[in-house]
């Protein structure tokens, strides 16, 4: 099913019974067997573009690059750094705004700037009735009524489909410079993100390789904006790491860029088997989960707060972490009875099972998807 | 604006919920002489008065869970409390309902500078948190008005934002995680110290949602290391409209301002005559704030300044020490304190498009005259967060009813010109009937599906946000328990 628009979109789904699985660009997995694909493509086009409010609204399939050009031609960007699952999952396609959306997918940039559900400046969406629904607007603060916007962002589309979305964007610096510390371990290399992350210097990227492009740990740390202060940033922040051996400093533009794209992207792991899984905890908790992990491969982002684990399909990573602040969502892998995202404590279940009866009554959406 | 009336049924309880209270709160911590119980018959929206059934002021979680439990079980409506700085009367009660105030909660539990978090009981208020943090070179962003006085209860139940969030974003954007307790007494926890959500975004609906879903008891917030410097430069302008196209120059620039303040003259004659912070006398004034170390910061304000220059600004003054500074902002910070001298006024909280800011004024200034009533303009213009300050004579019969119709006339031309009814403030009861005007009934049945699932009995702060007859028919059964 490719609806054409909003109106058609609604009627499909007043009229039906059955189970749809969403889809985007399909750039994060497969449809499930037995299961009619809902293709978004036909709801595409950016609607509304005011580069001095730093506002964009697009139809929900509006693919990615669509308005990564737009924007790039007036000197903006989306500052959440949506990352790219395309080479990790092994899938074509073009990702789509909406995907974006409704993976709330963020990139290296989160721990700065926020994450892409901080972004959003409001939705339209078709509820599991078949009903048009919509809540926010286009404007930067907006606290009238509750905020769905943020509800429906992150949600996988479970509690309805996205057709409409308004962004605040952001001026893409002029400059951007990486300190590079090689060699470190774990727990020196979140020290020394922390203690970057701590500093007034407004560090943009913070990210581990424990095993970086030329086999060894490598460090990132990332400053962005004016060319001066960039300069003066990089310098104070080497001053400030002066106890680790071996930091420099990566100006280069393009250097740079394909550095934090492969963090972005969890490069490391592209070509590789096994199941892939992000472990959201305290930045501090961070080695030691890496440790218990076991893992492969491992990625450390968000100053230690995000680890992307590689591990051989079907470990039950939730099992060999224990308990700790946060959760565990696999991102590649799955059939085997281990969910792929976190369970809920039985109050906070209650809740997402109460909302998914209110939004889905029909369980029509993405089956499976949240479990 | 009207309220429900009370449920005889609750009142005539009154006696037998204090009495089970007592098994739950030590004495002093309810409050039910109706000499004592007026001190929470009202918020900062004071044209509204209503004493509570009783008000209670628990010291813990537990006793918090208690109270919602006993409430729940005798069917008696929860108003829960920060600070009572709501300026939409957020916090107002009706006499058939308890005031659950968190003001004895206000503990900071654990502060963690590498992980950049602090957890407080919410009680506490917003100042205090930065002031718990500060020393250590910390803070923490969002910044309203009230920041001596409101609590994080209040401005997790708003959202609050304040001058600082055109950087640093509002409630939502530095709120990692919180510790809520149900109308039936359940505690949840939701987020924590780690960052996002590993299912649905639970946290993002409860900020904002108005006391309507729980009481947070604690909460996870996220600090910042404090800048090296920060200043502004104050820039005068001979239109309105001149200055808005200024601010939407200024931001395609590339540079991101810390702050973007807007005063018209109205505002700026009442500001000099009460805190003579010498601003020139022109038809509105902007102020620019950057931040960074001391080199960062010229460079900014020099590009900021030429930006300026091609817009003839009438006035054009950047601050050079923090002295200078202080100057620049005094006027900006005594607006609301310099109005209140001169007239009884009513703030406003539309937020539009920054595009639509020189006809939205326009419009404003329109009205003002049809209505016979002065309007002064003050409002963070980088987010189109608006303040218009209705003025009129409290003690003149019929000025708050005109005054509150000017009010509904302003923010409907908010919506309509692509914006909405409250950025900052929340619906209260304050807008709470022209939900209408933003919303279709299915938009507003949907948000009420949501209270359905937290608190299907719809006990907690059930007056507020939905316009009442929209809401009429949820709030009904609440009146019928027991």
């Amino acid at each position: 099913m490719q609806p054409k628009d909003e109106a058609e979109l609604a009627q499909i789904i007043a009229a039906r019974n059955a189970p749809v699985w969403i889809a985007g660009g399909g750039t994060c997995g497969s449809v499930p067997e037995g299961v009619e694909r809902l293709d978004t493509a036909g709801l595409s086009g950016i609607t509304l573009y005011e580069p001095g409010a730093l506002t964009l609204v697009a139809k929900a399939g509006t693919p990615l690059f669509e308005i990564e050009a737009a924007l790039d031609a007036e000197g903006q960007r989306l500052a959440f750094e949506p990352w790219d699952a395309r080479r990790l999952m092994g899938a074509g396609g073009a990702p789509t705004i909406g995907g974006v959306v409704a993976m709330n997918a963020s990139g290296p940039r989160r721990i700065a700037v926020g994450a892409m559900r901080d972004f959003m400046l409001g939705v339209r969406f078709v509820d599991g009735m078949g009903q048009v629904l919509k809540n926010g607007g286009r404007v930067m603060k907006n606290v009238t009524g509750y905020d769905l916007v943020k509800l429906m962002t992150g949600s996988r589309g479970a509690l309805g489909v996205l057709t409409e979305v308004s962004l605040k964007v952001l001026p893409r610096p002029e400059a951007a410079g990486t300190v590079l510390i090689d060699g470190l371990s774990d727990p020196d290399a979140v020290r020394a993100m922390s203690a970057a992350l701590t500093s007034p210097y407004e560090v943009t990227g913070a990210a581990h390789m424990p095993q970086g492009p030329g086999g060894t740990p490598l460090t990132l740390i990332r400053v962005e904006g004016f060319e001066t202060q960039v300069t003066y940033r990089t310098g104070a922040l080497q001053a400030l790491l002066a106890e680790f051996p071996h930091v420099r400093v990566e100006t280069d533009p393009d250097v740079t860029a394909a550095l934090w794209a492969g963090v972005r992207d969890a490069a490391p792991f592209h070509a590789r088997e096994g199941d892939v899984w992000r472990i959201s905890c305290k930045p501090s908790d961070g080695p030691d989960l890496g440790a218990r992990a076991q893992a492969q491969g491992l990625l450390y982002d968000w100053g230690g707060g995000l680890i992307w684990a590689l591990v051989p399909s079907g470990t039950d990573l939730r099992a060999r972490l224990g308990a700790y602040d946060g959760h565990a969502t696999r991102v590649r892998g799955g059939g085997d009875g281990i969910p792929n995202l976190q369970p809920e404590p039985p109050a906070l279940a209650a809740l997402t099972e109460g909302l998914r009866a209110k939004f889905d009554p029909k369980g029509l959406f993405n089956p499976g998807l949240m479990a | 604006m009207e309220l429900p009336q009370p449920d005889p049924a609750v009142l005539a309880r009154k006696d037998a919920l204090i009495a089970r209270l007592r098994d739950i709160l030590p004495e002093d911590a309810i409050i039910h002489d109706p000499a004592e119980t007026r001190a929470y018959e009202c918020d900062a929206l004071t044209a509204y008065k209503c004493p509570p059934l009783c008000a209670v002021l628990p010291a813990s979680t537990e006793e918090v869970a208690g109270v919602l439990r006993a409430c729940h079980a005798m069917g008696v409506p929860v108003v829960p409390r920060g600070a009572g700085t709501s300026l939409a009367g957020g916090a107002l009660p009706t006499a058939d309902s308890v005031i659950l105030g968190v003001a004895r909660m206000t503990e900071v539990i654990e502060t963690d500078y590498d992980n950049r978090f602090i957890r407080v009981q919410t009680g506490r208020t917003n100042l205090s948190v930065t002031g718990a943090v500060e020393e250590e070179g910390f803070f923490y962003a969002p910044d309203p008005s009230s920041q001596l006085a409101c609590a994080i209860a209040g401005n997790i139940a708003m959202n609050s934002g304040g001058a600082h969030c055109l950087k640093y974003g509002v409630t939502t954007n530095n709120l990692m995680g919180v510790t809520m307790v149900q109308m039936d007494g359940t505690v949840v926890e939701i987020g924590g110290a780690h960052l996002d959500s590993g299912g649905l975004d639970l946290l993002g609906l409860i900020c904002g949602s108005e006391g309507q879903l729980g009481v947070v008891t604690e909460a996870t917030l996220r600090i910042l290391p404090k800048p090296e410097g920060a200043r502004p430069v104050l820039m005068g302008f001979d239109s309105s409209e001149v200055a808005g196209a200024c601010v939407s120059d200024i931001i395609k620039s590339g540079i991101l301002p810390v702050a973007i303040e807007f005063m018209d003259r109205p505002c700026i004659e009442a500001t000099e005559a009460f805190a003579k912070a010498g601003y020139p006398m022109c038809e509105a004034l902007l102020i620019v704030e950057v931040e960074g170390s001391e080199a960062e910061i010229d460079h900014q304000l020099g590009l900021i300044m030429d930006i300026a220059r091609r817009h003839n600004p009438v006035e054009l003054r950047e601050a050079r020490d923090a002295d200078e500074a202080g100057r620049i902002w005094l006027g900006r910070k005594s607006a609301f304190g310099a109005m209140g001298q001169i007239n009884d006024y009513m703030c406003l909280d539309g937020t539009i498009p920054v595009s639509s800011l020189p006809m939205v004024l326009r419009r404003i200034g329109e009205m003002s005259k049809e209505y016979g009533l002065g309007v002064a303009n003050v409002f963070h213009a980088g987010d189109g967060n608006m303040h218009p300050l209705i003025l009129y004579n409290a003690n003149e019969p019929g000025q708050l009813e005109l005054c509150e119709a000017l009010g509904a006339d302003i923010l409907k031309l908010c919506v309509e010109a692509g914006g909405c009814l409250t950025g900052e403030h929340g619906v209260g009861i304050e807008k709470r009937d022209l939900m209408s005007t933003q919303f279709d009934p299915a938009d507003l049945e949907i948000q009420m599906a949501v209270k359905d699932v937290f608190d299907p009995g719809w006990l907690l702060n059930p007056a507020k946000v939905f316009p009442l007859d929209v809401s009429e028919a949820r709030r009904r059964p609440a009146m019928a328990a027991e």
